[in-house]
Parts: C-alpha cells; sequence; structure tokens
C-alpha cells in the first residue's frame, strides 16, 4: 500500500511540475532562425595585406567589431560565432531590416594614415605607404569637436605614441594623409612631432557628417577583409510554418508511438508512455537552462529521438516478458530482465552517442545542432527511459499492483510450465 | 502477438548477400554515371525558395527573372505551396533584394522566402567533412565494439552500417533525389541507428554463446538463429516506433527537413534488415573459419567480458 501510494504521489507530483511549468519553457526556449526568420551568413577572413596570415587573435577582433556593428543597429541579439582557423558566422533570428544588417557587415571602413613615397610624389594626392591603420587607433577614441573656427572636427587617439612620434617625425613638414577605406579623408602637414598620441581629421564637415564619421572609426575596421561563404535567410511565415508543420508531425507520431507501446506492454507500457513524457519535457527544459537555440533538424532529431527512447523500455520489456515465459514469478522477471537488458541498452546507447559526438565535432550549423539534441536527448533517454521507468515499474511490481502476465501482454498459454 | 520468428536465417544468408550486392553494384553504376543529385549545399550558386500565398506559374516567375537579368540556368520545383528556385550563379545581396521586392510587387505581396547561397569552394568542404565524419565515427565505434565485444563483432558491424549509408546514397543516386546538408546528418543518424540496432542482436548472440555446448559451424549458425529469433519483436518494434517518427516527419513535417526523413525512412528499414541478414551472417562467416580449439577460446574470452 505504502509503494502504491509513493508511486502515486510521484507520479503525481512529476506531472504537476510538468504541467506548471511546461507553458513557461515553451515560450521561452530559443528558436533558430529556420524557425523564426532570419539570416545567417558564414565568412571566410583573409588577411587585408597580402603575405600576412590570420591569426586567433585576429580573427576574435573580427568577430567582435561584427557583433558591435550588429548592436549598433540595435535589433536582435545576434550570434556570432568564429570557427575554425579563418571563419566567422554571423546568425540573427528574427530581423526585418535584414539589408540593412548586412550591408552594416560588410563595409570594411578601413581608417589608415598614409604616407606618399617617391613614387606617389610625382603625382599629387597619391599616397601609398600605410604608416597607421584602423587598429593603431584606441577603440572608441574617436570623438567629434570643434576647432578655433567652430568647425567640426573628429579627434582620434593612437595606441602606440612612440610609433605616432616616430612617424610625425619622420614626415615632418610632409603629408599624412588620413583615408577611409580608399577615400581621402583629409590630407593635413605634419607641423611638428606629435608625441602626446592625438590627432585630428579636420575638413569642412557639418555635425552630423562628423558625428557619422566619428561612429564609422569607432565601429571600427575590421582587422581582417570578409568574403561570404555560405548565407541562408528564411523568411518569418516561412519559418513559423516549417515549426507548426514539424510540431503536429511529432505529435502525432508520438501518439501513435504511446500506443503502440500501451498496445503492446500493457502496463509497463503505460509506464513507458509517461517516461517518455517526462523525457521530451526534461530534454525540453535542459534547452532551456543550457540556453540552447532549438532549430528545424534539432526538432528533427527530437521527433526521432522519442522514437529511439523507447527503445530502451522495448528492449528491457521484451526481456521481461521472456523471463516470465520460462514460468518465473513477475516480481523475479523484472529483477532479472531489467538486470539482463541494462548493458544491452547501455551499449547500443553508447554507439548512437559516438556518431552523435562525430557529428558534433565535425559538423558546423545545423548539423551540429542536430548532433547536440541528439546528444542530450540519448543521455535523458538513459535516466527517464531506463531509471525512472525501472523506478516506477518496481514500485508497481514490489506492490503487487500488477500479479498477471497479461498486465505485461504475455499471454497465460505461452508460459512454459516449470 | 505470437509469432514464431525460427528460421534458418544464416542459410538464408547468401540470398540476402546477392541481394545487397546487387544494390550495392546498381548504386556504384548509377554513382559513377550520374552521380548524386546535389542541392544547394553542394553546388555552389543560389536556391530561393518561395512559399506563395496565391497561384504563381513558373512562366511569371520565368518573366520576372529574365527581367531582372538572372534568369538563365534556372532550375525549378514547383510546388502549390512552396515553388523551389535554384540559380547555378551566386546570387549577390542586391540581386535578391530587388528580385524578393520585386516578386511581391508583381506577384505575391505575400509571399516568403528562404534564401540559401553557397561558394563552390565551400561546397566541396561540406562534402569532404561528411565523408570524413562518416569514416571517424565507423572507427570510433568499431575501437568501442572491439572493447566490448571482438574484433570480429566490429568488423561484421561495420560492413553492415557501411552496407546502410552506402544503400542509402545509392536509391538517393538511383531516383535522383535531392542531397542537402540534412543529408548528411540523416546518413549518420542512420550510422548510430543501425549500429545500435546490430549491437542488440549481437548483445545476445554473445550471451547465447555461454552456454552453447559445441562449437561446429553448425551450432554457431544454431547460436545465431536463435539470437536473432529471441530478439526479432524488440525489432521490429523499434523499427516500427522509429519508423512511424520519421515517417510522419516525412507527411507532415516542413519542406525543408523532407529529404532528411526520406532518408531516414530508407535508412532506417536497411539497418534493420543489415543487422539480421547482413551483420550476423558476417560474423558467422569470420567467426567460422577459426579452428576448433581456437573456437572455443574465442568464446570463453567473449563470455567473460
Amino acid at each position: 500500500m505504502k509503494r502504491i501510494l509513493s508511486f502515486i504521489v510521484v507520479v503525481l507530483i512529476t506531472t504537476g511540475v510538468m504541467v506548471g511549468t511546461s507553458p513557461g519553457l515553451l515560450n521561452s526556449l530559443k528558436l533558430g532562425l529556420d524557425l523564426k526568420g532570419g539570416f545567417e551568413i558564414l565568412y571566410e577572413a583573409q588577411p587585408l595585406e597580402a603575405g600576412q596570415s590570420v591569426t586567433k587573435q585576429s580573427l576574435i577582433q573580427t568577430a567582435q567589431s561584427l557583433e558591435r556593428r550588429i548592436n549598433a543597429l540595435g535589433t536582435t541579439e545576434p550570434e556570432v560565432t568564429t570557427e575554425g582557423s579563418d571563419r566567422i558566422r554571423v546568425r540573427l533570428a528574427g530581423v526585418s531590416n535584414e539589408a540593412e544588417v548586412r550591408s552594416m557587415l560588410k563595409k570594411p571602413a578601413e581608417l589608415t594614415f598614409r604616407s606618399a613615397t617617391a613614387e606617389d610624389a610625382k603625382k599629387p594626392g597619391q599616397f601609398s605607404k600605410i604608416e597607421l591603420r584602423g587598429n593603431d587607433f584606441v577603440e572608441n577614441g574617436a570623438v567629434v569637436g570643434f576647432d578655433q573656427l567652430n568647425q567640426p572636427e573628429i579627434s582620434i587617439k593612437v595606441k602606440d605614441k612612440a610609433k605616432f612620434a616616430e612617424i610625425t617625425k619622420r614626415l615632418l613638414n610632409k603629408e599624412l594623409a588620413i583615408f577611409l577605406d580608399q577615400e581621402l579623408l583629409s590630407a593635413p602637414t605634419v607641423r611638428g612631432e606629435l608625441t602626446d598620441g592625438s590627432a585630428s581629421i579636420t575638413g569642412s564637415y557639418t555635425r552630423d557628417e562628423a558625428n557619422k564619421l566619428a561612429d564609422t572609426i569607432n565601429l571600427g575596421a575590421l582587422p581582417l577583409k570578409l568574403t561570404e561563404k555560405y548565407s541562408q535567410s528564411v523568411g518569418a511565415t516561412l519559418g513559423q510554418l516549417s515549426l507548426d508543420q514539424t510540431i503536429r508531425a511529432g505529435l502525432i507520431g508520438s501518439i501513435i508511438i504511446l500506443v503502440f507501446m500501451i498496445l503492446m506492454f500493457r502496463v509497463p507500457g503505460l509506464v513507458a508512455s509517461f517516461c517518455l513524457i517526462v523525457h521530451t519535457w526534461l530534454v525540453l527544459a535542459i534547452f532551456y537552462f543550457g540556453g540552447f537555440v532549438l532549430t528545424l533538424p534539432g526538432i528533427a532529431a527530437f521527433v526521432l529521438g522519442i522514437g529511439m527512447a523507447v527503445d530502451a523500455n522495448i528492449i528491457t520489456y521484451e526481456r521481461i516478458k521472456e523471463e516470465i515465459k520460462t514460468g518465473k514469478t513477475i516480481r523475479s522477471s523484472v529483477i532479472a530482465g531489467s538486470k539482463a537488458s541494462f548493458r544491452t541498452v547501455m551499449d547500443a546507447n553508447v554507439t548512437t552517442i559516438i556518431a552523435a559526438a562525430v557529428m558534433f565535432g565535425l559538423g558546423t550549423g545545423s548539423v551540429r545542432g542536430f548532433a547536440l539534441v541528439l546528444i542530450v536527448d540519448i543521455v535523458t533517454s538513459i535516466l527517464t527511459n531506463i531509471f525512472f521507468s525501472r523506478f516506477l515499474l518496481n514500485l508497481l511490481v514490489k506492490a503487487d499492483a500488477v500479479k498477471k502476465p497479461k498486465y505485461f501482454g504475455v499471454k497465460e498459454s505461452d508460459i512454459s510450465a516449470l | 502477438m505470437r509469432f514464431n520468428w525460427d528460421f534458418k536465417y544464416i542459410k538464408m544468408s547468401k540470398w540476402f548477400y546477392t541481394f545487397s550486392i546487387i544494390i550495392t553494384l546498381l548504386g556504384i553504376l548509377s554513382l559513377s554515371i550520374f552521380g548524386l543529385n546535389y542541392g544547394v549545399d553542394f553546388r555552389s550558386g543560389s536556391n530561393v525558395d518561395v512559399n506563395l500565398t496565391k497561384a504563381v506559374t513558373q512562366e511569371q516567375i520565368q518573366t520576372l527573372l529574365d527581367k531582372k537579368g538572372i534568369g538563365k540556368e534556372v532550375d525549378y520545383t514547383p510546388g502549390k505551396e512552396r515553388f523551389g528556385i535554384r540559380f547555378s550563379q551566386v546570387l549577390t545581396d542586391q540581386q535578391v533584394n530587388d528580385f524578393k521586392t520585386s516578386f511581391n510587387k508583381e506577384l505575391d505581396p505575400k509571399a516568403s522566402f528562404e534564401v540559401n547561397t553557397v561558394d563552390t569552394e565551400m561546397a566541396q568542404e561540406l562534402e569532404r567533412n561528411a565523408i570524413w565524419a562518416i569514416l571517424l565515427a565507423c572507427v570510433a565505434i568499431a575501437a568501442y565494439i572491439s572493447i566490448r565485444f571482438e574484433w570480429r563483432f566490429a568488423i561484421a558491424a561495420i560492413v553492415s552500417l557501411l552496407h546502410d549509408a552506402f544503400l542509402v546514397i545509392s536509391i538517393f543516386s538511383i531516383f535522383r533525389l535531392e542531397v542537402d546538408l540534412t543529408f548528411i546528418t540523416a546518413i549518420l543518424t542512420i550510422v548510430g541507428f543501425s549500429i545500435n540496432d546490430t549491437v542488440v542482436i549481437f548483445d545476445r548472440i554473445r550471451e547465447n554463446l555461454r552456454f552453447a555446448k559445441k562449437k561446429s559451424r553448425d551450432d554457431l549458425e544454431q547460436v545465431v538463429d536463435h539470437s536473432i529469433a529471441q530478439t526479432m519483436t524488440r525489432s521490429l518494434a523499434t523499427v516500427f516506433t522509429v519508423f512511424i517518427a520519421s515517417l510522419c516527419l516525412f507527411i507532415f513535417g516542413g519542406e525543408s527537413i523532407r529529404m532528411f526523413s526520406l532518408a531516414m525512412v530508407i535508412g532506417l528499414l536497411f539497418g534493420a534488415y543489415s543487422s539480421i541478414f547482413i551483420a550476423s551472417p558476417l560474423w558467422v562467416a569470420l567467426k567460422g573459419k577459426q579452428k576448433s580449439p581456437a573456437t572455443g577460446g574465442g568464446a570463453a574470452k567473449t563470455a567473460k567480458s
């Protein structure tokens, strides 16, 4: 009686927790761009100058400036990740101004200070020797001020004062041109050695123009040159449609599986069905707490996982049925069956985890998402469909609540006499 | 459900070997002549999927594309709600935006789009990675099975899972089904599932070997036949549940995972088939080659683990 009571209490509490938390869980799950609409771009980074190489640090810096640029537009939570040695993946779910964001991302906005070489001297206005690059300037150091004539000017700071002093000393009375990309902003003549590390850009700018220029400089030149290698963009309605369709598919599939389990295994089948629901809830909870993003292939893996998760139960129950057929009592059949099937279930699950881990390790983007769901799925399936399901079944059996073989889907006539 | 699953599975194996070899040869033939029908993920170019809210014909779209000057080398996958347009050129941002705006303006104001663009280099890399992933997964799984069982089980299992993966690829080649990135995922899941199935049968064989008395080839076959029969209900039940899940995804799931689900459905059936009719007889063939005393030793070793 006590065991039946604890069985009922466990089931009720679990159900209560699931019912209470599910709506909140479902609403706060992070959906991928294929479900919410949005876009994803994979860039390949190359060094700005030939002969240089892409370093891990420059790649991370580039990713950070991309993130700053997106944030400056104030759209959504961007997801900018580096991949391998020279890739950057940008993911933006639920953006409406895709075109704007994309053009903003691409803008190299490379600020350079250049001097004229002997070659350039023949043609006025030509400067080809780069003295300083965007990453030589202090980040967010560009400030708009006003000169004596009340003209807006942009002052910028250099990180390495000594280097700047050396340059200004060498170029004394020569022009030091300031370029934004290939555009000459101004070409002031160096009047003295600048030792405080700051310089200013003047020109006939309006206040707005000056502000915009300062912003562009502050957003930072990308330390690396980026080329688009892959892009995917999904309209919001299309994403919603995919989500609805996949969830519907999942529901129909799950219901058929649950009915099948109950028909095939009766009481244990009922326990398995309950555990399967707990399993589904647990996977969602892990996704929520882990802050993982659920994508379309992820949901597919999830639905597939439901089919696979019952396998643990099928193996165990089939084994228990076999034990019952040999004439053992229900109680010892359950113990023997659970024990004998455990190793099989673990071996079968570990091999699938290996395949999933390889996918996660080698895969990118959606393949990784799929692999992650599969791994989470298998691990939680071991928890719920082996341990939890066994615990519940044991409570029932020890309470003598299921005494007859037919509760396990075994016909009396199948039991061999001892 | 009461069936007697006692058949001479191993004795019948030559028919199944023949069947598998024929399909494999057809697959090799089809792959070498036609190759695979690569989707945008593996071919460079752009893919635009339009979700329509009203009827739009292919001619209307072609006219629009011609007007924009991007109408050359375009493949269509027409559908009532969803229209696929495949460009072999890589469309620029401006071209895509231009197309979207004019499509909304001229053909269907509520149409929604999914655009995929892949660079050639990237596509080749994806394919290379996919092959590596499958091989690496095989090696890792083989290592695990060799540790938990013995090398003969590992070889039989790997042959059967490569067989499954290859047959699904062959079928996709023969029927010109589109291969995209999710297809790779499907193949890897099939690999995981097929091995899962094989392990369950092998586990039972290993267990039954402990109590098997004689070690002649016939006894070995009997043990395996019996093990297959014992696990048959489980094999069928599991295939059924996973099959239902993938079939539902195939029928009701979104367009973008349709090929994935189809690959899963096909792969599942092959996975279950090969565990019984390829992996098990193969293990018998390998094991049977052992000389009698060694066979006893081998069985004792497996029984210990």
